[in-house]
């Protein structure tokens, strides 16, 4: 009966805490958009932003941050693949594997003005790369490598050794074995991580005030030739995203309607997670499908 | 070169001639000698996997050679003893002492800075720890779900609104509920519990999903309760890996910047309890790093704040893999 | 459909070349800026209070002058003044003089005072106080006065808020407030944004804001009398204030000395420096050398 009880209160502890924690969301998220969501409308969503008059917009703001995200994606995923699946299939145990380990959990932990000043330092200055879209997406690849690299790897390593046992046993290479079998399973648990560290970088700030600067220029949605100074794809324009806006704004702007502004962004920021992560979520859903034919 | 394919074909008919005459034998020699498509799909998947990791590796040293070089210079460069660094409490870069040494005594912000993490892993560490089994052994399909969608989006709000939200909303609570002013070290505590309960949570999942399914099944086979198969086999078999989890919490809330910044007062002086105005290392690197000239005691100074934070979580690392052996044993 | 832009464009070409001749002809100072036309990249780095205002000049200078591309960025007076000494910027700008700067080597680079902006004293509504003597407000910021009701207000404690050490407020203040005494340790914010919200909502709290940050929400206080109004700036009657500096190395390419003219033109001057919260340069009756030595403009 002791067990029993014991049991059943242990359980309500659980179910409690969970609640809480999404009380929490609830109350941020409530917060968040109640005083953000009036101030959004097509004008705000499309409209370039001003410097100290009120009406501005975020548009280039919003397109900044997603051309940044995805430019980050492309370049950290394949790496960070790369290293999930040494961690997982290849690491020895050695010397070697613990220090990559170590390096890849300080790497996570680096506080993000060290790499601004880093990413500042090395590609703005020294390799003349300017304040630009490229020296940003390379300042948040530095953020996102370790997340995903512990994820990918955490995630292969839930798909039973059967699977790689029956690989090996067909013939394949482990490397097949790897690409074919174990990388489908493991899927929906790497497109999670892809989803946790694109909500990182879609809210880093202090990294990238100092590589893609803090300044949103004038782009023209008409011209997509990406070697043009205007062209919203040029790799080398200075690009302000949505959460740099909303730290700028908070910090020294002098717009009249400051407070709103920074609202409205904050939950338009917060509305993009939310569909980054469903759509994510969807898409995972389907490679499974697809990858593992299954219905 | 041989194409695999045809080598896989022909390797049966030829292998009893194996060892013949030289001369007609070599092609079918050199065939088997050379190595298999297997083989060498081996080879490129382990060139690939470790030329990522190289890359990795060869970022962390450059920047720990970055930050170490700027952060040494303080103590080369400028003269500064690390004692006083690690262990003098007056924190003023821009003044020298009697004896024309810069003052640079980094430890209240070393304390600042233990005291936020420490506190915020112990708020967050529970709540994580429940939340996570909730997801992965007390809900519904639905239910886990709906907290997988909460922790991307706790994991989605800005470190600047997070900021704001602890300005606004923490510093008030604290101030009425506890005293004091509300910013100090309590304030920042509790902005970091939620910043790192994302991150704790996620991982904690992940670890106790990586635990075999059949050690669950065997133990409830046993006639186990649910509550003595989580306490007994779950939490157990996934010590280490929770623990990795909330170390990485302890890193995320030592490199936290700039929300801390904004509601732990950032007074460089030894925090006098929770409620003070206390400051972290982290918080006055951030504010003092655009106002300082390159190359300066002021400057350096900083980035040997930044050493700091990378040994720091360097020192942690070592302990969590130290734990983690002794666990496994 | 293409046609119709294109027709549009060259009206719209045509007009602006038309609207910039007249104005040539009729205006003397902005001619510079309109008749030839310049080329090149700039690159702006550096204080953050002054980012807003070169950032809208520099968008209406290239509507002018499309061949020139200006980028503007902040990172601090710190970062500005070491970057341009480098030679990895431009212009840097900066709220203070090179000369207070350590590791700059100020008679490197060349001064551009463009703007003058004026701080005040900013304290929570609820202390009760509007006026303080500069010797009270020195006592406070040295912490020898703790309690509010010593210079009059309500007995509530003083929750001090400095500015970051080495920025350009906290230098101007210092300069002109503390008469070389060593302020208390205690908060310290960096951000114009982030004090204003501070003050609003801590009891007791007092710091000191750019004049363009005081808003209702906050009460400004009174030196000896005096109030904080731009007026009041340009007699130097009113004492904390500082000039804007956009710092170059070296004789600037024709690009950059077009904009830094067009940045001191009236066009400049007379709006959006105002419309910012700042004091026009032309306006001020005294001047300030970097050692803070003040004198009459004649």
């Amino acid at each position: 009966m002791k067990t029993k009880f014991q049991n059943n209160v242990a359980i309500a502890v659980i179910r409690v805490i969970a609640v809480l924690v999404v009380l929490i969301l609830a109350f941020l998220l409530g917060d968040i958009l109640i005083s953000g969501v009036p101030h959004i409308s097509w004008h705000f969503l499309t409209a370039p932003s001003q410097a100290f008059t009120s009406g501005g917009g975020i548009g280039v703001q919003l397109f900044n941050s997603i051309y940044l995200l995805l430019l980050t994606l492309i370049i950290s995923f394949p790496i960070s693949l790369g290293a999930g699946i040494f961690l997982s299939e290849y690491a020895p145990k050695n010397i070697f594997t613990a220090t990559v380990r170590m390096a890849i959990e300080v790497l996570s932990s680096l506080p993000s003005v060290v790499v601004g000043l880093f990413g500042f330092l090395l590609f703005v200055v020294q390799l003349d790369m300017g304040f630009s879209i490229l020296s940003g997406a390379i300042a948040l690849t530095f953020f996102n490598l370790p997340l995903l690299t512990r994820n990918i790897e955490e995630s292969l390593r839930a798909v039973p050794d059967l699977q790689r046992e029956a690989g090996l046993s067909l013939g394949l290479s482990k490397w097949r074995t790897v690409i074919k079998v174990i990388l489908p399973e493991a899927l929906p648990g790497i497109i999670t991580g892809v989803v946790l560290g694109a909500g990182r970088v879609f809210g880093e700030a202090a990294a990238l005030i100092y590589t893609a600067g803090q300044s949103a220029t004038n782009i023209d949605f008409g011209n997509w030739n990406p070697f043009n100074a205007t062209s919203p794809l040029n790799l080398m324009r200075p690009a302000e995203t949505l959460a740099v806006h909303i730290w700028k704004i908070n910090s020294e702007g002098v717009m009249p309607d400051a407070a709103a502004v920074s609202a409205g962004s904050s939950a338009v920021l917060i509305i993009a997670v939310l569909i980054f992560n469903f759509s994510a979520r969807v898409i995972g859903n389907q490679l499974y499908r697809k990858l593992t034919a299954t219905k | 070169m041989i194409n695999g394919g045809e080598l896989s074909e022909n390797s049966f008919s030829s292998l009893p001639n194996f060892g013949g005459e030289v001369i007609l034998m070599d092609p079918i020699k050199d065939k088997i000698q050379s190595t298999s498509r297997e083989t060498r799909q081996d080879i490129v998947g382990k060139v690939l996997s470790y030329s990522c990791i190289s890359l990795i590796v060869i970022v962390v040293l450059s920047i720990f050679v970055f930050v170490a070089t700027k952060g040494l210079a303080t103590f080369v460069v400028n003269k500064a003893s690390i004692w006083d660094f690690l262990f003098g409490t007056n924190w003023n870069p821009s003044a020298t002492d009697k004896a024309g040494n810069p003052l640079l005594g980094a430890l209240p912000m070393i304390t600042g800075s233990f005291g936020v993490t420490i506190i915020a892993v112990i708020f967050a560490a529970p709540f994580a720890i429940g939340t996570a089994l909730y997801m992965t052994e007390v809900a519904s399909r639905r239910g886990e779900k709906l907290l997988q969608s909460v922790i991307e989006l706790l994991v989605g709000i800005p470190s600047v609104v997070y900021g704001f939200i602890g300005l606004s909303v923490v510093v008030p609570f604290v101030r009425t509920h506890f005293g004091g002013s509300g910013y100090g070290i309590l304030s920042g505590a509790f902005v970091l519990f939620v910043m790192v309960l994302p991150t704790v949570t996620s991982m904690t999942v992940d670890s106790l999903r990586a635990v075999p399914k059949y050690y669950k099944e065997a133990s409830l086979a046993l006639g186990a309760t649910k509550w003595q198969t989580i306490y007994k086999v779950l939490l157990r078999s996934s010590t280490s890996g929770i623990l990795t989890a909330i170390i990485f919490g302890m890193a995320r809330a030592f490199g936290e910047a700039l929300a801390v910044q904004m509601v732990i007062g950032n007074a460089a002086v030894m925090p006098k309890g929770l409620l003070a105005p206390a400051s972290t290392l982290t918080s006055v690197l951030t504010m003092g790093i655009g106002n300082t000239v390159m190359g300066t005691v002021g400057n350096n100074a900083l980035w040997s704040l930044a050493l700091m934070l990378l040994l720091m979580s360097l020192i942690f690392n070592i302990i969590v893999r130290f734990i983690g052996r002794k666990g496994r044993m | 459909m293409k046609k119709l832009t294109k027709i549009a464009t060259v009206i719209i070409a045509a007009s602006a070349i038309l609207v910039g001749c007249g104005k040539s002809n009729s205006s003397s100072s902005s001619s510079s800026a309109s008749s030839k036309a310049v080329s090149g990249k700039i690159t702006i780095v550096g204080s953050t209070a002054l980012q807003p205002l070169v950032e809208k000049a520099a968008e209406n200078f290239q509507t002018d002058n499309s061949k020139v591309s200006i980028t503007v960025q902040g990172g601090g007076s710190g970062t500005g003044l070491s970057q341009v000494q480098s030679g990895a910027v431009t212009i840097g700008n900066s709220d203070i003089f090179a000369q207070q700067s350590d590791g700059i080597t100020a008679s490197k680079l060349n001064d551009n005072k463009v703007a003058v902006v004026g701080m005040a004293p900013v304290v929570n509504k609820d202390v009760g106080v509007k006026n303080l003597t500069m010797k009270q407000l020195r006592n406070i910021f040295t912490g020898k006065i703790t309690n509010w009701k010593e210079v009059g207000g309500k007995d509530q404690d003083i929750v001090l808020i400095n500015r970051a050490e080495g920025s350009g407020t906290r230098a101007t203040f210092e300069t002109n407030v503390m008469n070389g005494e060593t302020a208390a340790k205690s908060q310290e914010q960096d951000s114009n944004g982030t004090v204003q919200k501070m003050v609003a909502e801590t009891p007791g709290a007092i710091s000191y804001l750019a004049f363009s940050y005081i808003t209702s929400s906050i009460q400004e206080v009174s030196l000896d009398g005096v109030k904080p109004t731009d007026a009041n700036v340009t007699t130097n009657k009113w004492k904390i204030w500082s000039y804007e500096h956009m710092y170059t190395k070296g004789t600037p390419n024709a690009a950059t000395k077009a904009f830094l003219s067009y940045m001191k033109s009236d066009k400049v001057q007379n709006s959006l420096v105002k419309e910012l919260g700042y004091v026009s340069i032309g306006k001020m009756k005294v001047q300030k050398n970097a050692d803070n030595k003040v004198t009459d403009i004649k």
